[in-house]
C-alpha cells in the first residue's frame, strides 16, 4: 500500500511528510523545492506503508514537469493524503476536485489552520466534510497539531467518484462547496503584511533586499570569522596540535608515512594550513575553516527560505535576469549554488526550459563559488585586507553577469515568464529551522570529509612521486604567462577537480602577492566545477551540452584570468 | 449597453481591482493561469506594478501571485 502526499506547491506537504514518517526532508517556504519526489515510511497499525511527497501541482493537467510526475504518481496507485491551504481553499480545492473525479481514496489534510483566525477566515470543517464526501483533518504541519488525527483517517479513506466535470464546471463547484464551508471576516493590515508588500515594490523592495543582502554578508562573514577565532583556532592549537606533534616524533619527523598524515614541518613547527597531511590540514581546513562558515551561511539561507523572502527577491530581480537569459526564479538555484553545487544544479530542475537549465547550470558552475571555497576566500585573502576579497567576489559576479548576458544572446530556444506565487511571511519554528541546518550541515560533512582527505592523500603521495613537478614545467607558460602566477599553482588547478577549498588553501605556500592571490581564486573558482559537482552537472545537461559548458568554462577562465592579471 | 474598457493588468493602478474579462493569447497561456486561479469573471486587486518590465503582482483569493511582463499584458480586465 502506498500513501502519496499530494497539494499545491507550498502548503507544507514536506513539513507534513517530515511529520508523519519521521524521516527528513528539506522544507522551505517557496515553490518548487520538492521536485524530484521523497519517500519515506510510516507504520500504518501493524503495516509498514510507503509514503510518498509528490511535487506540488495546482491541477493534474501537465501545464509543467511537475504536474506531469504528479498526475503519473495517481495512476500509479495509492490512498492520496490531500494538503490543502486553509488560508488558501479556493484555489486548492480544484485540485481536490480533479482526484475525486479519478475516483481514488483521499483523505484531506487541511494545513496552516492556525492561520485561518489570524486571517479573518472560518471554515465549517464538517460541512466541508459532507459536501466533498471524504474526511477532512485540521492539521498545523509545522508544530504537530492534528497529525495524529489525520493518520487514523488513512485507513478508512473512501472514494466518492463524482462525475467528470468541464474545467469550468469544476471551479464552479469549487465556488459553491468555498461559498457554503468558508466565511471570511474582514481585517486590518498586519504590519507582517505591511512588510511583505514593503519587500515586494520596487521603491522599497530593492533597499529592502540590498539592506538585507549586505547584512547577509557581514553577518555570514562575522559569525564566520567569530567562530574561527574563539572556538576552531584555539582547538585545533590547543588540544590537536600537540597530538599531532606527538604523532609526528612517533614517526621519526619524516618519511613518507609521516608526510602523508602528519605533512611537512616547517623548522619544527606544525602549520596546520601549510603542512598538507591527512590528519592534520585535512582536519584542519573542513573544521576550523570551512565549517564555520557552512555553519552560518546555512543558517541565513534556510531563514530566508523558510520566512518566504526568496520568491519576493526573484520578482524583484526578474527583470535583470531576463536580460542574462534567466527568470527571477533561476535566483534560487543559483543563492544554493552559494552553498554547495551539487544541490544548485540537482535544483535547476525546477526551471521550465532546457535554455534556462542550461544557461543556469554553467553560471552556476563557472561564477558562483561553493560556501567551502568562501570560506577559503575569506580565510586567505582576507588576511591580505577585505577589499581584496570583496574585489574577488566582484569579479565573479560581474562574470556572472557578463557571461549570462552573452549566453543570452547566443543560445538558442526561450526562456519562460515568472508564473510564482508569492507566499506570505511565516516566521519559522525553531526545530524547522534547526532541523534543516542539521540535515544541510551534516550532509555536507558526510559527502566532504572523505573527498578532502583523499585529496590531501593523493596530493601528498603525487608530490613524492614528483608527478606535480613534471606537470607544473609542462603547463608553465600557460600559468605563469597568462595568469602571472608561478607554475607551482598548477598544482592548485589540478587539485581544484577534487575539491575547491583543498585548491586554494594550496596557493597558501607559494607566497603570493594580494593580486596573485585573487587571480589564483577567481582561476580556480571559474576552471571546472569540483568533481562532485561535475558529475551532477553531466547528468542534468547530458553529454553534448556538458561539453558545449566545459568549452565555455576554459575560455571564459582564460580571458578573465588573463585580464586580471594584466590589471592588477 | 455601453461596453466598459478593457485594460490589461500592467495598466492597472496599484491598488485598484479589476474583473478578468479574458486571456488573449494561447491556450497554454490560458490554461497556465486558469490553474492558479486567473481566469475570467474572478476579481483581482493590483499589489504591485512593474519595474523595468518586471513581474506584475496581484492578489487572487486573498493569495499573491506574480505574473511575468509579457503574459501580464495578455490578461485582460475591466475596472471595477
Amino acid at each position: 500500500m502506498r500513501v502519496l502526499l499530494m497539494g499545491n506547491p507550498n502548503v507544507g506537504k514536506s513539513a507534513l511528510f517530515t511529520r508523519i514518517t519521521g524521516t527528513n526532508a528539506v522544507v522551505s517556504n517557496y515553490a518548487g523545492t520538492t521536485v524530484g519526489f521523497t519517500r519515506g515510511s510510516m507504520k500504518l497499525g501493524d503495516e509498514e506503508v510507503e509514503v510518498i511527497d509528490v511535487p506540488g501541482t495546482y491541477s493534474l493537467e501537465p501545464t509543467s514537469k511537475a504536474e506531469e510526475v504528479a498526475a503519473k504518481m495517481v495512476d500509479a496507485g495509492g490512498i492520496i493524503v490531500n494538503v490543502v491551504d486553509a488560508t488558501n481553499l479556493e484555489r486548492n480545492l480544484y485540485l481536490t476536485l480533479e482526484l475525486l473525479e479519478k475516483g481514488v481514496p483521499l483523505v484531506v489534510a487541511l494545513n496552516m489552520w492556525d492561520d485561518t483566525r489570524h486571517r479573518g477566515i472560518t471554515v465549517d470543517i464538517a460541512k466541508l466534510e459532507r459536501l466533498l464526501g471524504v474526511s477532512v483533518v485540521p492539521t498545523v504541519a509545522v508544530s504537530g497539531q492534528g497529525i495524529k488525527e489525520l493518520v487514523e483517517h488513512i485507513p478508512g479513506a473512501r472514494s466518492p467518484k463524482p462525475a467528470p466535470r468541464t474545467r469550468d464546471e469544476r471551479w464552479a463547484a469549487v465556488g459553491g462547496i468555498v461559498s457554503e464551508a468558508q466565511t471570511l471576516a474582514h481585517r486590518h493590515h498586519t504590519w507582517l503584511e505591511r512588510l511583505q508588500d514593503a519587500s515586494l515594490k520596487p521603491g522599497t523592495g530593492i533597499p529592502i533586499a540590498i539592506l538585507t543582502l549586505t547584512a547577509s554578508f557581514f553577518a555570514v562573514r562575522g559569525v564566520g570569522e567569530g567562530i574561527i577565532r574563539y572556538v576552531t583556532d584555539p582547538l585545533f592549537n590547543k588540544l590537536w596540535e600537540p597530538v599531532m606533534m606527538r604523532l609526528s616524533d612517533a614517526l621519526g619527523g619524516s618519511g613518507f608515512w609521516h608526510d602523508v598524515l602528519v605533512g611537512r614541518l616547517l623548522d619544527g613547527t606544525l602549520d596546520f594550513e601549510q603542512s598538507m597531511g591527512v590528519l592534520t590540514t585535512g582536519l584542519y581546513i573542513e573544521f576550523a575553516i570551512v565549517l564555520p562558515y557552512i555553519l552560518i551561511f546555512y543558517l541565513v539561507l534556510g531563514l530566508m527560505e523558510d520566512i518566504g523572502y526568496l520568491p519576493r527577491l526573484a520578482v524583484l530581480l526578474d527583470s535583470v535576469m531576463h536580460r542574462l537569459g534567466m527568470h527571477g526564479y533561476a535566483i534560487i538555484p543559483s543563492m544554493l549554488g552559494m552553498g554547495c553545487a551539487v544541490p544548485a544544479l540537482m535544483a535547476t530542475r525546477i526551471l521550465e526550459s532546457k535554455r534556462e537549465r542550461f544557461i543556469v547550470a554553467t553560471l552556476i558552475s563557472i561564477a558562483i563559488p561553493c560556501a567551502a571555497a568562501q570560506a577559503m576566500i575569506f580565510g586567505l585573502v582576507g588576511a591580505e585586507g577585505w577589499q581584496y576579497v570583496l574585489l574577488v567576489f566582484g569579479v565573479l559576479f560581474a562574470v556572472w553577469l557578463t557571461l549570462g548576458f552573452v549566453l543570452n544572446l547566443a543560445v538558442k530556444g526561450f526562456s519562460p515568464e515568472l508564473l510564482i506565487e508569492i507566499p506570505p511571511y511565516r516566521l519559522p519554528s525553531l526545530r524547522g529551522v534547526v532541523t534543516k541546518l542539521w540535515l544541510r550541515v551534516w550532509g555536507f560533512l558526510k559527502e566532504a570529509l572523505p573527498i578532502i582527505m583523499g585529496a590531501i592523500f593523493v596530493v601528498s603521495v603525487l608530490y613524492s612521486l614528483g608527478v606535480f613537478d613534471a606537470i607544473a614545467n609542462f603547463t608553465a607558460p600557460l600559468v605563469s604567462g597568462i595568469f602571472g602566477l608561478p607554475k607551482e599553482a598548477v598544482v592548485a588547478i589540478i587539485i581544484g577537480f577534487m575539491r575547491k577549498d583543498i585548491a586554494i588553501g594550496m596557493l597558501a605556500p607559494l607566497g603570493l602577492s594580494a593580486g596573485q592571490l585573487v587571480v589564483g581564486c577567481v582561476v580556480l573558482t571559474m576552471f571546472f566545477p569540483c568533481v562532485a559537482a561535475f558529475v551532477v552537472l553531466a547528468k542534468e545537461l547530458g553529454f553534448k551540452k556538458l561539453l558545449a559548458a566545459m568549452a565555455i568554462m576554459i575560455v571564459s577562465t582564460i580571458i578573465v584570468g588573463g585580464l586580471l592579471n594584466l590589471v592588477l | 449597453m455601453t461596453e466598459k474598457k478593457k485594460i490589461s493588468i500592467c495598466h492597472l493602478r496599484q491598488g485598484q481591482s479589476g474583473r478578468v474579462i479574458e486571456i488573449l493569447g494561447g491556450h497554454s497561456i490560458a490554461e497556465r493561469l486558469n490553474s492558479m486561479g486567473i481566469r475570467p469573471d474572478k476579481n483581482i486587486t493590483k499589489v504591485s506594478s512593474s519595474f523595468m518590465r518586471g513581474p506584475v503582482t496581484i492578489s487572487v483569493d486573498r493569495c499573491q501571485i506574480a505574473i511575468g511582463y509579457g503574459m501580464a499584458q495578455k490578461v485582460m480586465v475591466e475596472v471595477i
